[in-house]
């Protein structure tokens, strides 16, 4: 009871609230009949209300379990997560071509949806060890390996959208003390990939010559390493001009069609750009109060594709305009702000850096999914948290949020 | 830092995310088209085609309902093919070809399945139709021909192909459009505006009522009725009498340029190309490349003018001055200009000044003015630029600018065609001496030459010929129409030529045609022509010319006749010439026996000629 009581309602009052808006969205994009029952498991609204109320059940459970079994059992919970996933190739079912789940009966599991927790458990226990400092590169390898152990199983699927939310635990590794160097490199690596593609290695170039000049100016007074400026330089010039190759010779066309339509390189509506275009198009006719829940004419007409899963945006969009998918983007925004602040008043550094990984995860998500509807983000598969269709997305989501509400409710102990 | 970059970041990615929807939501407006483009039907509503009426306000061109069987590929559930097609009375194959051929243009546009039902299948269908989703009847409008008559400048309406959508974005697979003739030409007065409703549908397909109160909706604006220039009954009457016969009539009022008849021979009957039996009778037309009924004689065909062509070069003499009015030559069977170089005559009394050489036309007489009308210059160069630039005044030697789609620049050499000629640039006036009888290089079409004597019937000047008279009771005013083109000929030097011309029936080359009643002036023609079988030249016997207009003062028509093959002048042409001036005029024909003789004659045999693979003689 205890735990019920120091519970962060706030956080679960926003967690109910975007999985009640959300089903009420999977309705408005599944609904096919005129006098629908919301209870029936045949429809696929049906079947997400019962993952809902056996998500509530799984809370519940969560709950009740004592926090420190977390902390003890992490490696454990990691080892059998990467089972789970092992065994894929060999007990699993093939959906789309993506070996992802487990069946039984008429419902699947997807395993690599509750790995994300496992993983989260298993670099909050790792980080939490004694000597273990991030600024040491044998730390760094083996944190990293951690991360790369899921993902390399998850993307022999093949699913690449949920290998790259593994990502997401830059947030406590950056949090926790990881130099900032590696921050730096990537941003930069894909900057000027991006922008080397987009504009061309010349151009590309002129511009880090023109910067390289511009810090030699400001620091000359300061004496700076000369030699080091030039070689960093030097190697960004040579990753741009090798940036179109790569792009050309490591990208699958389909990968390279995604990439050139966001960068504005190439339109093609009736093709590569079809989920998109037609998720442009739902959401752009929204206008700013919407067409009301299950009155827009692109989600009753069905002309996104995919839109009950990943393109489940795109309806809010439509139906609910500007004013609510702006709201959407707020309590998503708020979850996340509202966790970060809980991971802070930890006591615990597991807890903490658990919790800091939370909001990796769904910031990942965030970002990427409602990157990909509103056409700024190349197309990845990737759900959106309580919104999209599936019970192991909502579930894996669930879990992961209410162990770390349990530890903060557990905080004082 | 590293406490407040992930809340930077998160609150980053919230404020770009919502001002992007605010771009996509409140800025830009083509989503919400696109929307309605996905989300809705359109339900297009054809106005009527337009009539088309005679001078006179005969009723021509009407039009009659036809059903097509239309199909929206995204709609359409699956069904029993084989019932269908039998509904349909197509074979299943072609059934399942069509909705192919419907899902490549537009899986959610409405494609045409089957066209143009008649009224009886329609009926049938109509019970049938509503076990087969997706398909539905559009009603269109097909012509509905009230004469046998004009199909070369009426045209015809067709099924839109790729280039026309391509092109013209009005257009939707399966719309009609205008070919050929006033049906081209005027296709945006005739279809009228296409009206639109458009309908929601639900997810369940079903039409929900109309989109947004329809406040997008149109509503369709009927065709323009037109009111062409033509009189169907004498073009009906010069279809007649040009049966078994190939060439061209072009009758015109001088005074206002309207295109009175536009024969071409042979010809066929509207109706051939209305509905669905259309593509079959076209393909068959279009294959016949002997007697090639599709093509427009009157409007394409380029010949040697001829004799009548001697008016012209009469007048650029006269204009040039370089012969008197009374200035008489002799004529010894031809006229010799070389050291072997002869243009032949044929027998008349000599010697002969400009009146009598029109009437008897002449080649020895002309033949001399002109190359005086050359000579008059330093270089040939320069004189032939001077005679281009005076027959090119009549509107010869290039597009005449008339409102049909086909016509033919006809052919007035210049200085350059003959430099092109000989390269040397070494060349005379007596090398271009077949010009002035309207032989050699000069070609036109029989509308070029009915125009150019229009403009002598005018004494000077004529209107760009046209079809259009009237748009919806309102008399045109367009002034490509309505503004005189003016000759280079000075007004005085016509009437000595009209003298003669009038003499051609007194005492001329046409003194047996003569009308009763009726002062004419006309000038016959006689053209030598070649064709090319199998790259073989040979010579066939000559087109039959004749150009008249009457009265003599104030003139009312002004016609060119073109008989291929005909013999000499006055022998066709002539004759139809007389009778469709006696036609226009005085509404009846006195002279049956002259009617009776080119209704019985026929020139198929002597068009059998060339293709019979015997030898053959010309001219007999």
């Amino acid at each position: 009871m205890k735990t019920f009581i120091k519970l962060d309602w706030l956080s679960v009052l926003i967690v109910l609230l975007l999985v009640a808006m959300g089903w009420a969205t999977i309705y408005s994009t599944t609904l096919a009949e005129v006098n629908a029952n919301i209870f029936d498991i045949s429809k696929l609204y049906g079947k997400q209300l019962l993952w809902i109320g056996l998500g509530v059940f799984l809370v519940v459970l969560v709950l009740s379990v004592e926090a420190k079994f977390y902390q003890g059992f992490a490696s454990i919970i990691y080892i059998v997560a990467l089972l789970a996933l092992l065994g894929l190739p060999f007990f699993g079912k093939t959906i789309a071509g993506q070996t992802a789940w487990y069946s039984f009966g008429s419902f699947s599991i997807q395993p690599a949806e509750f790995v994300k927790v496992a993983a989260a458990l298993a670099i909050a226990k790792y980080l939490t060890g004694i000597n273990v400092s991030l600024k040491n590169f044998k730390n760094q390898f083996q944190v990293l390996l951690l991360m790369l152990l899921p993902m390399a199983l998850i993307m022999l699927q093949p699913d690449a959208g949920s290998a790259l939310i593994y990502l997401a635990f830059i947030f406590p590794l950056y949090r926790e003390g990881l130099p900032s160097f590696y921050l730096i490199v990537g941003t930069l690596a894909v900057t000027i990939f991006l922008t080397s593609i987009k504009f061309g290695a010349v151009y590309v170039s002129g511009i880090i010559l023109a910067i390289l000049f511009l810090l030699l100016y400001i620091k000359r007074k300061q004496k700076p390493n000369y030699f080091l400026f030039i070689a960093i330089a030097a190697l960004c010039i040579g990753f741009s001009f090798s940036a179109n190759l790569m792009f050309d010779k490591l990208l699958q066309p389909h990968h390279k069609d995604r990439f050139e339509i966001i960068l504005g390189m190439k339109s093609d509506p009736s093709g590569a750009e079809y989920n998109t275009y037609h998720s442009k198009v739902a959401i752009g006719s929204g206008g700013f109060s919407g067409k009301g829940w299950l009155q827009g004419t692109q989600t009753t007409g069905r002309y996104v594709p995919e839109q009950h899963t990943d393109y489940i945006f795109s309806a809010v969009g439509e139906e609910w305009g500007f004013l609510g998918s702006s709201i959407v983007i707020l309590l998503f925004c708020s979850l996340m702000l509202r966790l970060w602040f809980l991971a802070e008043r930890q006591k615990s550094n597991f807890s903490r850096i658990y919790g800091y990984s939370v909001v990796g995860i769904l910031f990942f998500h965030f970002f990427v999914n409602i990157g990909m509807v509103l056409g700024v983000f190349p197309t990845v598969g990737i759900p959106l948290p309580f919104f999209s269709y599936g019970g192991s997305g909502l579930w894996g989501m669930l879990i992961l949020i209410f162990i770390f509400l349990k530890f903060d409710a557990k905080r004082m102990d | 830092m590293r406490k407040a970059l992930p809340i930077i970041l998160i609150s980053l990615v919230a404020f770009i995310f919502i001002g992007r929807l605010a771009y996509l939501q409140l800025v830009d407006d083509s989503y919400k088209e696109a929307a309605i483009d996905f989300s809705t039907k359109k339900v297009y509503d054809y106005p009527q085609r337009g009539y088309v009426f005679d001078r006179k306000g005969k009723l021509l061109v009407a039009n009659q309902p036809a059903y097509d069987v239309m199909a929206v590929p995204l709609d359409v559930q699956a069904f029993d093919t084989l019932a269908f097609a039998k509904v349909l009375n197509i074979t299943p194959e072609r059934l399942k070809q069509q909705l192919e051929r419907a899902w490549v243009y537009s899986p959610r546009l409405p494609s045409i399945i089957t066209p143009q039902l008649t009224k009886k299948e329609y009926a049938y269908l109509q019970e049938q139709l509503h076990k087969y989703d997706g398909f539905y009847i559009q009603k269109r409008q097909l012509r509905d021909y009230q004469t046998e008559h004009g199909a070369n400048f009426l045209g015809y309406i067709a099924e839109v192909n790729q280039r026309d959508l391509d092109q013209k974005p009005y257009y939707q697979s399966g719309d009609l459009i205008g070919r050929q003739g006033v049906e081209s030409q005027y296709e945006e007065l005739l279809r009228g505006i296409r009206g639109v409703k458009y309908y929601q549908r639900d997810n369940f397909n079903r039409n929900i009522g109309s989109y947004e109160n329809g406040s997008f909706d149109t509503i369709s604006e009927k065709g323009k009725d037109l009111t062409l220039t033509i009189d169907i009954d004498l073009q009906a009457y010069g279809e007649k009498l040009m049966k078994n016969k190939r060439g061209g009539i072009v009758a015109i009022q001088p005074s206002s340029g309207e295109i009175l008849s536009l024969v071409t021979a042979p010809n066929y009957d509207p109706d051939e190309l209305v509905g669905r039996k259309r593509s079959r009778n076209y393909t068959r037309m279009w294959y016949d490349s002997i007697s090639k009924p599709l093509y427009d004689r009157g409007l394409q065909a380029m010949y040697p003018p001829g004799s009548p062509f001697k008016v012209f070069t009469g007048l650029a003499a006269l204009q040039e001055e370089v012969v008197g009015l009374n200035e008489k030559f002799s004529c010894y069977g031809g006229y010799s200009y070389g050291r072997s170089a002869r243009m032949g005559c044929h027998a008349h009394s000599s010697p002969v000044e400009m009146i009598s050489g029109i009437a008897y036309s002449c080649n020895s007489y002309f033949a001399q003015v002109y190359r005086r009308t050359i000579e008059k210059y330093e270089t040939p160069q320069l004189g032939i630029e001077t005679w281009s630039k005076h027959m090119k005044s009549f509107g010869l030697g290039g597009f005449l600018g008339y409102d049909l789609p086909v016509g033919r620049r006809g052919r007035i050499p210049d200085s350059t065609y003959y430099n092109r000629a000989y390269p040397t640039n070494k060349w005379y006036a007596t090398a271009t001496l077949s010009n002035a009888i309207g032989q050699g290089e000069v070609e036109t079409t029989p509308i070029q030459l009915a125009n150019a004597i229009s403009a002598v019937a005018n004494r000077g000047w004529f209107y760009r010929p046209h079809i259009l008279k009237e748009m919806n009771g309102n008399p045109i005013k367009d002034s490509v129409y309505t503004v005189k083109n003016k000759t280079t000929i000075n007004e005085k030097y016509f009437e000595p030529i009209i003298e003669g011309m009038h003499d051609v029936y007194k005492y001329g080359t046409a003194r047996f045609l003569n009308v009763e009643g009726i002062e004419i002036c006309g000038k016959t023609g006689t053209a030598e022509n070649f064709i090319r079988i199998d790259g073989e030249r040979m010579q066939l016997t000559d087109h039959s010319i004749f150009v008249a207009f009457a009265p003599k003062e104030n003139p009312e028509i002004a016609i060119a006749v073109f008989v291929e093959n005909g013999g000499y002048g006055a022998r066709y042409a002539g004759r139809i010439a007389s009778l469709m001036v006696e036609k226009y005029l005085k509404g009846n024909i006195t002279r049956t026996d002259l009617e009776q003789w080119i209704l019985s004659n026929s020139l198929e045999e002597e068009y059998a000629k060339p293709y019979s693979g015997e030898p053959f003689k010309i001219n007999q």
